[in-house]
């Protein structure tokens, strides 16, 4: 086991373009990092770099102490898990899994015993004479899993593993990774495009965006903080809501509400680029599950928000919660660049809409007008240039740093 | 829906009959004893192994049988090593003139062999290969390589790079990976490219009447158009059909024994899908 770093590492191609710019990454002994991205983030040119299937064209790759750029992959002793699984096919199961220690030349007895162990662990037992192709797609994702279990490698690297299964089994595997590597303790760089399996796995979560690292944070900062406009669209589901917004003096002008601000959550002053007492345009942002149905809300606290109409174009009852969409207008030439963004995060987002988390209670009925409310203290103002989160309250100077899980 | 359920059997027994009938056609001939050849029936009357214990007698024959396993195997064995690691790297590697080598290996198998063998004459007899087994096994591989690379650079590019990819994280060498993964999935394709090679080979006859001139390396079917009766007053065409189906025979065995390995693809399962 070994600590994985990652210093101002670069890839380029040769026609100039940039899959990885400059990232720097600390991946602590024993800590299951998650790296997630839309796609063509360079998430897994990363991963791949670090196992050594590419080379890096700049910057540093440690594993433990050693600098590994020059070491072809057979002598990192990293083991990886392949999106498409990558068995091989003309070999049993039990092949599969003991192919790395045969490379090794261990000894038959050795072999057989780790190999069955794996095989136990995964619970692969009564498949070991099988051949891949006689197996369902969960049974060889985990085969692929005891191939890397085998090795007793440094760290394991997974590559999208899960995106080939089904929704039911991809939960399943979801919750026998993390409690494999719960058990086994061992580095974990894991590659995903989904935030939900970013967020229920990872104890810290890498966010990339063009091959530049936005945001390192346990999941809960990700969420609660995120430090710019695109890791707030991309955490979360559904998003975040982001509206185009302008700010005069403390009031904040929505296209459906104007707000007094709490001054923990006014921008910073001296924004260079904004002299005192002209309006600034800016990007407020919401969670679903801060929009109430104000008719819910005591009138005590009601009076601390702000309450504002919208109609109702459907809403989705899903038992424990419903969640409403209304959708608002707003410039044309204000929401562009939001929709931009969405098409960047794989969203689709034509049309300006706000999704509210309902209480189940809530009598908001679908193509009738609604009253929600929302407390601003919960709002995220965001550069409507650079994306930066400029909410003061959100950006406390807190650098999380890798808590090792048995609180040694 | 009758008539195509007609079509449906009939078109399938006439192509069976219309191949069939000349190979029946020749094995009863090679039964045939000596006066019974023109007698105008299909099948023997009095079937007899007396030509195939004549042709296993005569020295040409059985050296030319010798000469056709010998060439015809060291061709395919070097055609499928050297097809084997070309195609893989053309399959794998992005090298410059990558496309040209291609085009140009196809070129040459679409050169008509006849339009060859007057100048391969001359130059075989100068250097000293004419009559030899080199002689053949070099032309033969000349011809045969394009195929083979055609055929296996689509097996390999079939097989997916995350195979080796694995293989090389698992702890493999390059070579590693390419022995004990690759070639194994690139199986089909290997002995696609063998039994391409070694029908070329065995079948052929432009060449070896051609480049050999006596029972040193003259092969089969070159040999064939030498034969004689047992005596004078013997027609050869009865023998001629013996030495045929016994040449036949290997063609057709290795057919059958393989061509559930040509034709299934040892592939699935690898992936998802």
């Amino acid at each position: 086991m070994a600590a994985i770093t990652l210093e101002h590492v670069e890839k380029r191609y040769g026609d100039g373009f940039r899959a990885v710019n400059d990232v720097s990454l600390e991946i602590a002994d024993g800590e299951f990092m998650i790296l997630v991205g839309p796609s063509g983030s360079g998430k897994s040119t990363l991963l791949r770099m670090i196992v050594g299937l590419e080379d890096a064209s700049g910057g540093v790759i440690r594993i433990g102490a050693r600098v590994v750029n020059d070491v072809p992959p057979r002598d990192r002793n990293l083991a990886m898990v392949f999106q498409n699984y990558a068995l091989y096919p003309h070999l049993s199961v039990f092949e599969n899994i003991a192919f790395p220690l045969r490379l090794r030349r261990l000894p038959e007895e050795e072999v057989r015993r780790r190999v069955e162990e794996s095989a136990a662990l995964l619970e692969l037992t009564e498949h070991l004479d099988r051949k891949p192709s006689q197996l369902s797609g969960g049974q060889r994702q985990r085969v692929a899993m005891g191939r890397a279990l085998v090795r007793e490698a440094d760290a394991f690297l997974f590559d999208e593993p899960l995106s080939n299964l089904d929704a039911q089994l991809r939960g399943q595997m979801r919750t026998e990774i993390a409690r494999l590597q719960a058990r086994l303790g061992v580095t974990t760089v894991y590659v995903t495009h989904d935030q939900v399996e970013a967020m229920t796995l990872g104890q810290r979560v890498a966010v990339l965006r063009r091959g530049v690292l936005q945001q390192v944070d346990t999941p809960r900062a990700l969420y609660e903080r995120p430090v710019n406009l695109f890791v707030a669209g991309f955490i979360g589901s559904p998003s975040m809501n982001l509206v185009p917004a302008r700010l005069e003096g403390r009031r904040l002008v929505l296209p459906f509400a104007e707000v007094e601000l709490p001054s923990a959550v006014i921008p910073a002053a001296g924004m260079p680029d904004c002299p005192a007492g002209v309006p600034r345009a800016l990007v407020a942002g919401i969670r679903p599950e801060h929009l109430e149905d104000a008719t819910l809300v005591d009138a005590a606290v009601r009076e601390r928000g702000v309450t504002f109409e919208v109609k109702v174009e459907v809403v989705e009852w899903l038992g424990a919660e419903q969640f409403a969409y209304a959708p608002y207008d707003a410039p044309r030439e204000l929401v562009e660049p939001l929709h931009r963004l969405a098409a960047e995060l794989d969203r689709e987002s034509a049309r300006t809409l706000l999704v509210a988390r309902l209480d189940p209670a809530s009598q908001i009925r679908r193509g009738q007008p609604a009253h929600l409310w929302f407390d601003p203290a919960n709002l995220h103002l965001f550069d409507s240039g650079t994306g930066e989160n400029l909410t003061p309250s959100r950006l406390d100077g807190h650098v999380p740093e890798y808590q090792d899980p048995a609180g040694h | 829906m009758g008539r195509l359920r007609i079509a449906k059997v009939v078109g399938p027994v006439l192509i069976v009959v219309w191949t069939l009938v000349p190979v029946l056609w020749l094995v009863s001939l090679s039964l045939k004893g000596g006066d019974h050849i023109n007698d105008g029936r299909f099948w023997p009357a009095a079937p007899t192994l007396h030509n195939y214990r004549t042709v296993f007698r005569t020295d040409l024959f059985t050296s030319a049988l010798r000469n056709s396993i010998g060439i015809s195997l060291i061709a395919t064995a070097l055609s499928v090593v050297l097809a084997t690691l070309a195609a893989y790297a053309i399959a794998r590697l992005d090298f410059p003139g990558k496309k040209l080598i291609l085009s140009v290996a196809l070129a040459i198998a679409m050169f008509p062999t006849i339009s060859l063998v007057g100048p391969l004459f001359d130059i075989w007899r100068s250097v000293g290969l004419y009559d030899t087994w080199p002689g053949l096994v070099i032309p033969y591989l000349s011809f045969t390589l394009p195929l083979s690379i055609w055929t296996l650079a689509a097996f390999f590019r079939e097989i997916p790079w995350e195979m080796e990819q694995a293989a090389q994280v698992d702890g493999a060498t390059p070579w590693q990976a390419f022995r004990k993964v690759i070639v194994p999935l690139a199986a089909p394709g290997v002995f696609t490219a063998a039994i391409l090679t070694f029908f070329f080979a065995w079948n052929d006859f432009v060449f070896g009447i051609s480049l050999t001139s006596t029972g040193r390396a003259r092969t089969v079917p070159a040999a064939l158009a030498f034969f004689t009766g047992a005596s004078q007053f013997e027609q050869p065409t009865a023998a001629i059909a013996a030495a045929a189906v016994v040449v036949t025979i290997p063609v057709v065995a290795i057919v059958l024994v393989f061509q559930r390995r040509i034709v299934a693809g040892l592939t699935s399962g690898a992936v998802k899908g």
